[in-house]
């Protein structure tokens, strides 16, 4: 396993938001984890590179106990594109995807040919070599989370976390975003809000709902009516994609009125 | 399909100079060395450049001096000190603006955030209206050195929760602390019964390096040495710092003993700094602000060039110092604020229209 979460409880403060949670990615398997707002996911995401601990269980990566590793090991086997937020520091995106060979380099160490090799690579790899030396902000949402994914692919981990990659993008960039991530074939662990994007671009599907993990197993299993209305409390229908012939939920209007 | 992939923000050109530091740095230290022969030059009497020049030169081969005795003495044992003082500082207070700005993630940061020039400002106005026996018979900049520290410290404990140093915290808990050792510097003044001394103080205050002297320059400028050096091998994290804690977590920065480090090693300095030239205010806020609007925020470029232009700007200001008032002398501080300021407005306004 990539990544193991065993019983992990979070508490922010002297509140529980995450309790007694398992969890596990496998090489190569695209893991979903979805929750309405405040069911915890970014807590729990947080525990990996210990930015919280868990106050009880444990988390592993690749079999080893994180407690047991250093910060520059966590981020060798594990990177994070985090929720966007405004920058305060405009880098270009070639800074930002230089970033990610903190990890590989000691204060004394200058930035290698190989280094190079690899930022250019995950520059090509988002599409954005064209962009490399433009600043942040000035390009759009869907281009900023590309180039905070180059830069995980920068670090060279073999596990990759997303914290909700595609608010704030238009649905043309969260498609674009969710395929590059699919086409990279890296054990990923995914925060998303959409359910149908969720049931799309991943293996499977894990529910958190009030802290607690409530699901988990394919797509389609997991999101079933019933569950979607006791956890977002929505209605919806199971319905074949037209197209693909894939999962889709049709959400019903909440209020009869509308019907 | 869509012809969306094309960028929509405008022509994809360089939207910042791309000057590399290979270039930068030498051409910066050059400006920097011809500043300095031009301010050791100018003063109440002027000294040939050629002639500042040959002692300069004779001094550090250990030849016979050419130059007369008094030419001599006004260059290597008055202006010389000064200058490089001036030059220390600058540097200083330029590269522990950068470190603070980005350890504590806010661009408002300066290195008389943490309440050191505060704490420093209370023992050195103690020491100067009491004496030196009212502060354990130390001198008035060792006076400023311990106060800064323990405004440091105190500014340090108050910020933690849970054992961590939280920026936000820090930032509102040095600019109380800095209110609260303002009113008792005030207090103090106040209460003092001898007019000069209340002169002094605020001269101290406002910053100046006329007590410079080769003895005085040894410990700034190995302070400035030793903790540039450190700072630049830490490039790297201050980067993943300013991109936010959590990134910087998962590119294998520890972030809160890392944090602890440098807030460590930027009070020691800014300590240091401010008992040889008291309050010298907006270079450490300034400099790294204007560098970092021309080469942008990746410090690996950015702590070596602000240093040098910070080296650069208060040779330069310590020169109008000296001679726009002549014979009286300003306070360093009003001219770093009263030319600072127009400049900054200036390139900010210029960075927005871009």
């Amino acid at each position: 396993m990539r990544l193991s979460l065993s019983g992990v409880s979070v508490q922010l403060g002297a509140t529980p938001v995450v309790s007694d949670c398992d969890l596990a990615v496998g090489d190569g398997e695209r893991v979903g984890l979805v929750g309405p707002n405040g069911s915890g996911k970014t807590s729990l995401l947080r525990t990996i590179h210990r930015a919280i601990d868990p106050v009880a269980g444990s988390v592993a990566l690749d079999g080893d106990d994180v407690r047991g590793l250093g910060q520059r090991q966590i981020s060798r086997r594990a990177a994070l594109v985090a929720q966007d937020s405004a920058p305060d520091f405009d880098f270009t995106v070639e800074e930002v995807v230089a970033m990610g060979r903190g990890p590989w380099l000691g204060p004394f160490d200058r930035t290698s040919a190989r280094d190079k090799a690899t930022i250019v690579g995950a520059l090509e790899r988002v599409e954005l070599a064209n962009h490399r030396t433009r600043r942040l902000s000035t390009l759009s949402g869907g281009e900023r989370q590309r180039a905070l994914v180059a830069r995980a692919l920068a670090q060279e981990s073999p596990l990759l976390l997303l914290d909700e990659p595609t608010n704030h993008l238009d649905v043309y960039a969260a498609l674009e975003l969710l395929e590059l991530v699919r086409d990279l074939g890296r054990a990923t662990l995914c925060v998303l809000h959409d359910l149908n994007l969720a049931a799309t671009y991943c293996d499977r599907i894990y529910v958190l709902h009030r802290g607690r993990l409530v699901a988990h197993g394919p797509p389609v299993e997991v999101l079933s009516p019933d569950l979607v209305q006791e956890v977002f409390g929505v209605t919806c229908t199971h319905v074949t994609h037209p197209v693909t012939g894939g999962l889709l939920l049709a959400f019903s209007p909440r209020k009869v009125a509308d019907l | 399909m869509p012809n969306k992939t094309l960028p929509v923000a405008g022509p994809d050109k360089p939207s910042r100079t791309r000057l590399s530091l290979p270039v930068t740095a030498p051409a910066l230290l050059l400006v920097l060395i011809v500043m300095v022969c031009v301010a050791v030059s100018i003063g109440s009497v002027g000294v040939r450049l050629d002639t500042v020049a040959m002692v300069i030169r004779d001094h550090l081969i250990g030849a016979k001096p050419a130059a007369s005795a008094v030419d001599d003495r006004i260059v290597w044992h008055l202006r010389l000190p000064r200058v490089l003082l001036a030059a220390v500082v600058g540097a200083g207070l330029a590269a522990v603006g950068v470190a603070l700005q980005a350890t504590v993630r806010n661009p408002l940061a300066d290195p008389y955030v943490l309440g050191v020039s505060a704490g420093a400002g209370l023992l050195a106005s103690v020491a100067i209206t009491l004496g030196s026996v009212a502060v354990a018979g130390l001198s008035t900049s060792a006076a400023a050195f311990v106060g800064a520290l323990v405004a440091t410290m105190a500014v340090l404990m108050l910020s933690r929760r849970a054992g961590r140093v939280v920026p936000g915290r820090l930032v509102l808990a040095g600019v109380t602390l800095s209110y609260l050792f303002s009113g008792a510097t005030s207090f103090v003044i106040f209460r003092s019964s001898d007019p000069n001394a209340a002169h002094s103080v605020l001269f101290w205050l406002l910053g100046s390096l006329s007590e410079s002297s080769w003895k005085n320059l040894t410990l700034p400028a190995a302070a400035v040495v030793v903790s540039g050096v450190y700072l630049i091998l830490q490039a790297r994290t201050l980067n993943a710092l300013a991109a936010g804690d959590d990134a910087a977590l998962s590119l294998g920065v520890s972030v809160h003993r890392t944090r602890i480090q440098l807030l460590v090693a930027a009070s020691l300095l800014t300590g240091v700094l401010v008992a040889v030239s008291g309050g010298i205010g907006f270079v450490g806020l300034i400099v790294p602000h204007v560098v970092r609007l021309v080469i942008g925020p990746d410090h690996r470029r950015l702590l070596p060039t602000a240093m040098l232009v910070g080296a650069i700007y208060l040779v330069a200001v310590d020169m109008v110092c000296r001679i726009a008032v002549r014979p009286e002398e300003l306070p360093i501080g009003i001219v770093t604020a009263v030319l600072g300021a127009p400049v900054f407005l200036w390139l900010l306004r210029r960075s927005e229209a871009s």
